[in-house]
């Protein structure tokens, strides 16, 4: 089942052509990862996705009317879309800033009701930062910072949320943090999470479902343990590697092989106790 | 270019109220009495000439430099408030205090060098930014233009034309006795600048690729900028701000040296070259006689569209 | 799932703030009363309160109450000017994501009087309303021009660029401006005072024919206050929340424009209200632009009117324009905000 689509996109900045004629299709109740090499368009393809961009050519389609279609503030009440670098207004609390969520549900006239507050302590609580509320977001640690985009993402009340390299900055325990929250809320709410990421290993880890982009297009589509295999890492990525079993999930793990210390070599080795 | 500014010289001496011929002009050049033309040629023309090129090159290397500085195209001396301080002092010399001549010109070198002293006073926070120093200069000198603004509005008529050349900068009346100073003070701080060309362009990659490869940064700023606020202080003083001969120098210097080279002769010459034209062209061809600030400042409007137009063809930071 | 009774400490937070800012207000509303009540009274000639009572009932049989019956207009004048110029600086703060924002330093200002000399000296222009709409024309095309040539490059219309920009057109479009007064010695004198920018010359009668376009530009800036709220948190944020990025920017612009042009046109260009207004006022309540932007009204409204009464006092027997008072009101606190941020954020 698949509610969010992309038909035949064709999308660049200017005259450059990034995507080439991508179909794809997003499961529905599941954690999505797109990953490929630098420049082979998957924040391009997360923009078109979230209208951020409009394609030069074919469509996405949500619940089979194409988005470009859909008023903004609809569509925002159904897709909500973190980027990768947000801005954080100079000197604004966190609760502040976790209320902009409610935005699409709000007319021009219609006053700030019980139900908008009560999403936004939600919002504030799954994310584990009401202790933050009052503070200001510059004095937060990148960590905290991003759980309270997330937060305002989660205050949008989506059932698809796209997310351009949300753990990038971050040091490996709050990249984890961060990936464990967004399960937490599939699990909890059965979001669709659909997101970029950096690091192969954490995708395969995490994602029920990984895309591989190259040069523009789906090079590969499905489970982490079809995709990933060191095949698709070399036509993907470029480097060659070994792919083995990651030993606390069973999903696979890739070994990226470069020109040295890649043989077993005695010397660099240190003794077993 | 220095065949183009020979020529702006040429153009400047031969054309007036009248005509005269090339000829007498050199005879008048080479020490011989011409009837008619002497006075003209060596009291009206030639300083006139001569004053432009020293200011438009003064302009146009202190220009280049701080554009190079910066780092910044559009951070030139004129646009972040170096010269407003020389023409406040002067202004409101002229108007409140009723001074003329030297006095009002030595004012305008100090005020000059102590409203750069003070914007880089106010600018420094564990080192000079660049940023920092040009916002702050963005920040004085609309203040300083209000004071101007206001002094004029105040002044009665009689000082009010010697007041405006204060505001865009002229070289009318120029006099030998002008000349002197800052001819010495372009051999000076131009020599100092031109021998640190080399640094200059190691300063472009960043402070710290040029500290790496082996330039004392606060140093070298603290000296070039300081030979570049003389020169144009001094500048200022004697033409008055001749608007965007600072600005405009730098980039057109860059295209001609080419990008790998030093901007900083062609700059000056280009500088020279500017002030030649615009006091031409401001004299002879337009309608009514304008200083040759007004004709370079409304060039600057040109430029700017220029830049948009580059940049959305090569997709380039401008 | 949370249960719906859940200790809720954000949403005690939120209403707490909320009740601080409606206290701020009142309190700035006072502020502003006094302020017009002190623009009434003093001056180059004091008045004392019983001849304020008769001037403002229309009396003008003393010396003191004809003062007051030409500092009515002059306070109502000042107030508008203020509240048109703080609102404006908040909007243009909003919508460029730029602390230094300000029609002064962006060059709307320059822009706004280069249209109005071009048109008093070539198409002899005399009409009050003619003033207005060419100001508000000459203010649009500078505020369009500096905002394209500020966003070249890469990182887009940063402050730095944005500053320069401005700076750059005030300096092109005063060469102009100059070049047309040059060889006209007729108009050169009103014009070179006006530039100064006061609100001296007072009249309500000349007030009348701005009123509308200023209502409309007020409309236009407080109805894109949620929209300048998303703004803040970049274009791609703002887009994925539904907010109409071009839309909102084009309206609240408009709005801006409309305003500084009418203000422009005449009081002439008054620089750094809009600039220190909205600075003064996110300490006082925050961040979110649905307060903001009425409080840099305020704000600004009293500013202008306290600048000019300093004007008054300063200079005695003379005065002292306002926009020579702002001037040097602003340029330090411009420099206070340069000098705070860290290098990588300018």
């Amino acid at each position: 089942m698949t509610r969010l689509a992309a038909e035949g996109l064709s999308a660049g900045y200017g005259q450059t052509p990034i995507l080439r004629d991508l179909t794809l299709k997003v499961p529905t109740g599941a954690i999505t990862a797109i990953v490929g090499a630098n420049a082979c368009g998957k924040s391009t393809l997360l923009r078109c996705m979230s209208r951020l961009l409009r394609p030069s050519a074919g469509r996405v389609v949500l619940d089979g009317r194409p988005v470009q279609g859909i008023p903004t503030r609809a569509l925002a009440r159904e897709l909500g879309m973190l980027p990768q670098s947000p801005i954080a207004p100079d000197g604004i609390t966190v609760a502040d800033l976790v209320s902009h969520g409610r935005h699409p549900h709000q007319g021009p006239l219609s006053r700030w009701t019980a139900a908008d507050d009560a999403a936004v302590a939600t919002a504030l609580e799954a994310t584990r930062i009401v202790d933050l509320a009052d503070r200001d977001v510059d004095q937060l640690s990148g960590g905290q910072r991003q759980r309270v985009w997330i937060a305002m993402a989660l205050a949008q009340e989506t059932d698809v949320l796209l997310l351009d390299e949300p753990t990038t900055f971050l040091d490996i325990a709050h990249q984890v943090e961060i990936l464990d929250l967004l399960v937490d809320l599939n699990q909890s709410r059965g979001t669709t999470i659909v997101m970029v990421l950096h690091d192969l290993n954490l995708a395969a880890r995490y994602a029920d479902h990984l895309i591989a982009v190259r040069a523009g297009r789906v090079h590969a589509a499905g489970h982490p343990d079809t995709v990933l295999t060191e095949d698709t890492v070399r036509q993907v990525f470029g480097v060659a590697c070994r792919i083995l079993p990651d030993p606390t999930s069973g999903r696979p793990m890739m070994l990226p092989l470069g020109r040295h210390r890649t043989t077993a070599d005695p010397s660099h080795r240190k003794d077993a106790p | 270019m220095l065949a183009l500014v020979v020529a702006g010289v040429a153009l400047t001496l031969v054309t007036g109220p009248s005509l005269t011929p090339p000829l007498d002009v050199l005879r008048v050049l080479a020490g011989q009495e011409v009837p008619g033309a002497g006075f003209a040629v060596l009291d009206l023309r030639l300083p006139r000439a001569t004053l432009s090129i020293l200011a438009g090159m003064s302009f146009g290397l202190g220009g280049a430099v701080f554009q190079t500085l910066l780092r910044n195209a559009l951070a030139s001396p004129d646009i972040i408030g170096i010269s407003a301080g020389a023409s406040a002092a002067a202004v409101l010399a002229i108007v409140v205090l009723g001074w003329s001549g030297a006095a009002v010109s030595l004012l305008a070198v100090a005020a000059g060098l102590l409203v750069a002293l003070l914007i880089f006073g106010l600018a420094w926070r564990d080192g000079l930014a660049g940023a920092r120093l040009i916002l702050i200069g963005i920040g004085i000198s609309a203040m300083l233009d209000s004071m101007i603004a206001y002094v004029l509005s105040r002044a009665p008529a009689w000082s009010l034309q010697d007041a405006l050349r204060w505001l865009t900068g002229s070289v009318n009346g120029a006099t030998l006795g002008q000349v002197w100073p800052l001819a010495l003070a372009l051999m000076l701080l131009g020599g100092v600048l031109l021998l640190r060309r080399a640094n200059l362009e190691a300063l472009r990659l960043g402070d710290d690729a040029a500290a790496a490869l082996g330039v004392p940064i606060a140093r070298e700023k603290l000296v070039t900028v300081m030979a570049a606020v003389g020169l144009i202080a001094v500048a200022t003083a004697v033409a008055g701000p001749v608007s965007f001969v600072a600005f405009l120098s730098g980039p057109i210097a860059r295209r001609i040296a080419g990008a790998g080279r030093s901007p900083l002769i062609a700059a000056a010459l280009v500088g020279a070259l500017l002030v030649l034209l615009g006091d031409y062209v401001g004299q002879h061809l337009l309608p009514a006689r304008y200083p040759v600030g007004v004709v370079t400042g409304a060039l600057g409007a040109p430029y700017l569209i220029y830049l948009i137009i580059l940049s959305h063809r090569t997709g380039r930071p401008a | 799932m949370m249960a719906a009774g859940a200790p809720r400490a954000a949403v005690v937070a939120l209403r707490r703030r909320r009740r601080g800012r409606v206290a701020t207000l009142a309190g700035v509303g006072a502020m502003l009363a006094l302020a017009c009540v002190l623009s009434v009274s003093l001056g180059t000639r004091s008045v004392g309160w019983a001849d304020i009572g008769a001037g403002l009932l229309g009396r003008t049989d003393t010396m003191a109450q004809a003062v007051v019956a030409v500092r009515v207009p002059r306070t109502l004048l000042a107030c508008l000017a203020g509240a048109a110029l703080g609102l404006a600086g908040a909007v243009m703060q909003g919508i460029t994501r730029n602390p230094l924002a300000d029609p002064g330093i962006l060059g709307v200002n320059a822009g706004a009087a280069m249209a109005v000399v071009i048109g008093i000296a070539w198409f002899g222009m005399a009409t009050l309303s003619a003033f207005i709409w060419t100001a508000i024309l000459g203010a649009g095309a500078a505020a369009c021009f500096v905002y394209v040539i500020g966003s070249l490059g890469p990182g887009g219309a940063t402050p730095l660029k944005m500053a320069l920009a401005g700076a750059a057109t005030t300096i092109a479009t005063s060469s102009f401006t100059v070049a047309i007064l040059l060889p006209r010695n007729d108009i050169a004198g009103g014009v070179r005072s006006w530039q100064v920018g006061g609100v001296g010359g007072a009249a309500f009668d000349a007030m009348l024919p701005c009123l509308p376009v200023l209502a409309a530009g007020l409309v236009l800036c407080l109805m894109s206050a949620r929209g300048l709220n998303l703004l803040a948190m970049g274009d791609d944020a703002a887009a994925g929340l539904g907010a109409g990025i071009a839309r909102t920017r084009a309206l609240a612009a408009l709005g801006a424009v409309l305003l500084c042009g009418a203000t422009t046109a005449i009081c002439g260009p008054i620089g750094f209200v809009g600039l220190v207004v909205p600075h003064l006022c996110r300490l006082l309540v925050g961040v979110d632009h649905r307060w903001l932007l009425p409080f840099s009204a305020l704000t600004g409204a009293i500013l202008l009117i306290l600048s000019d009464v300093a004007g008054r006092i300063v200079a005695r027997p003379s005065e002292m324009d306002v926009g020579i008072v702002t001037a040097f009101l602003g340029a330090p606190v411009f420099i206070w905000i340069v000098r705070r941020r860290r290098v990588r954020d300018l």
